[in-house]
């Protein structure tokens, strides 16, 4: 909560969602979230609070009202169906040994 | 006094980087936010880097065996060669960035110089330091845009701070080093520095709808140990465990 000088709050910054490529992988992944004002000291702010050890070679910000989720109340409905349905996972073929190491 | 002149050099830029680190660290605590607590000490953290590489070269070129932590903690006040910009207290937030700007976009200009300079320790602290300074540059540009381009109350106290500042920016562009280092090549004439730094401060004060000042006041002296009133205080937060308890350690 960002504080005004004469100790009253502010408006708080809204809240960003960090997303990190590191080094060695293909993809960015969440890293966590901050406060900042807007989308560029979002990302100032990310790398100093992410990418302090060499993390990452790239980040995204979002700010996370952006952001729709899935309710966790609908986890059953939306989760629960695929629990029984195994044919859906590639563990049925038997790999021939000139494929090698997939 | 430091002798021989490089070690002078190497001590009036690491003074530099160091005082301004403990000048920043007073905001640990107390920034507008934390997000903002971090990144001043990342800045802080990248200067202290820079003043260890600095004096602990100035105390190897000096060869009386004083080690960094003797030429940080054990020189009196008239000993440090800093500017007196870097000293100024913290002031308010806009204060601190504003003085950030003017200091890391000398900075910027001085690392880059001495990247090619003749000594070569002084070649790679200046080439590991320029990205280093990017960084802070950017980041207290990106702070008097804001605050300058803000609200009526953000841009008036950017405007104040600037005010503040501004005359204690003069004496960054006066001769750190002797002469024949500047001649050798291991030194740069800061100087030169002036007309690239003030056409990037110009275009960030322009972008902040910041005034230029128009003070002719032009404090200095810091070059040769003559400091502010407020550096004390700060030698003395600075030192004071290191002398009250000799050769301490974690």
């Amino acid at each position: 909560m960002a504080l005004s000088p004469d100790g009253s709050s502010a408006a708080p910054w809204p809240l960003w969602e960090v997303f990190v490529r590191p080094k060695r992988g293909l993809s960015h992944t969440h890293a966590g979230s901050l406060h900042a004002p807007d989308a560029a000291l979002a990302l100032q702010n990310a790398r100093d609070l992410f990418t302090r050890r060499q993390e990452g070679v790239s980040i995204w910000v979002v700010r996370s009202s952006d952001i729709t989720a899935s309710s966790p109340d609908e986890k059953e409905p939306f989760f629960d169906p695929a629990g029984d349905k195994v044919y859906r996972h590639p563990t049925f073929y038997d790999i021939p040994p000139e494929a090698g190491h997939l | 006094m430091l002798a021989p002149s490089s070690a002078r050099y190497a001590a009036a830029l690491g003074d530099d980087a160091l005082v301004l680190a403990q000048r920043l660290c007073e905001w640990a605590t107390r920034a507008p936010a934390i997000e903002e607590d971090v990144a001043l000490m990342n800045v802080a953290l990248d200067l202290l880097g820079q003043a260890r590489a600095l004096l602990s070269y100035a105390g190897e070129l000096e060869g009386a065996g004083r080690t960094e932590d003797d030429l940080a903690f054990l020189r009196d006040e008239g000993d440090f060669r800093n500017c007196q910009l870097v000293e100024l207290p913290n002031g308010d937030f806009a204060t601190t960035m504003a003085r950030q700007l003017l200091f890391s976009a000398y900075q910027y200009e001085l690392y880059t110089a001495l990247s090619a300079s003749r000594d070569e320790r002084i070649s790679a602290v200046a080439a590991k330091a320029v990205k280093e300074v990017t960084y802070h540059r950017q980041h207290a540009a990106g702070w008097v845009v804001r605050l300058g381009d803000g609200t009526d109350e953000s841009h008036a106290r950017a405007q104040a701070a600037l005010e503040a500042v501004w005359p204690f920016a003069g004496e960054l562009f006066e001769p750190a080093a002797d002469a024949d280092l500047v001649q050798k090549g291991i030194a740069c004439d800061p100087a030169a520095l002036r007309p690239p730094w003030i056409s990037y401060v110009t275009s960030v004060l322009a972008e902040a709808t910041l005034e230029i000042p128009t003070t002719t006041w032009a404090p200095t002296g810091g070059r040769h140990g003559l400091h502010t009133e407020a550096f004390g205080y700060l030698l003395a937060e600075m030192q004071h465990l290191h002398r009250a308890h000799p050769g301490a350690t974690w």
